[in-house]
């Protein structure tokens, strides 16, 4: 429990910032999702929470974590590899999604048949 | 010094809430079928972060294990539809 143990200056004001800082991106990157005016602009914006975000939050956790312990605890990076290594899959999928449905809409209208998969 | 922590936590778990709600918004919005997964995708991400900021906040471990299995199953959830909008189905014979 958070209430239950005493914890320094130096490791309280590290894990707070970093808290604090992970959020602001987060919730910076689902704003562009809402603001920026096409796809190709939004698929970009929600990569900065998918990565900086969870990896500012992520330390700050191992920080807490590791203080706990005491001993280094690395676990928690394992999340953020998993992200750093799935995100762009799932992002270049959905481009190409999007680019597909492009073409064959626009070739639906000139007449032609859409491509075959 | 445990205060700071926590008030930090509260702040962040705020902010990650309404990123939620913003996805949420665009993707009862979304123009495209690729916005409405784009933004199941960005769900997903602040919902592991909201399970992440819990786990600091109550200092529970088991919060990691929940989040990297969102993590994995967020990632399966929009390769399968992406793949699906892609090519017409998810596994091909």
């Amino acid at each position: 429990m958070l209430h239950s143990l005493d914890l320094p200056f130096w490791i309280a004001l590290p894990v707070a910032l970093l808290l604090l800082l992970g959020g602001v991106i987060a919730f910076t990157g689902s704003l562009g999702l809402l603001r920026l005016p096409t796809f190709y602009t939004r698929i970009h914006a929600p990569t900065m929470g998918n990565t900086m975000g969870v990896f500012c939050v992520l330390v700050g956790s191992l920080l807490l974590v590791s203080w706990q312990e005491h001993r280094l605890l690395l676990h928690h990076l394992l999340i953020t590899l998993l992200l750093v290594i799935t995100s762009p899959v799932t992002a270049v999928l959905l481009m190409r999604a999007a680019i597909r449905r492009k073409v064959g809409r626009e070739q639906a209208q000139a007449g032609t048949h859409p491509p075959q998969p | 010094m445990t205060m700071l922590v926590s008030w930090a936590a509260n702040i962040a778990l705020f902010l990650f809430t309404a990123g939620l709600c913003i996805a949420a918004i665009r993707l009862m919005l979304g123009p495209d079928i690729t916005d409405r997964v784009l933004a199941l995708d960005t769900m997903y991400v602040n919902g592991l972060l909201i399970l992440l900021t819990l786990g600091v906040r109550f200092g529970l471990e088991i919060y990691f294990d929940i989040a990297l299995l969102l993590a994995l199953f967020g990632f399966v959830g929009s390769v399968a539809m992406a793949k699906f909008l892609v090519r017409g189905e998810v596994i091909e014979p």
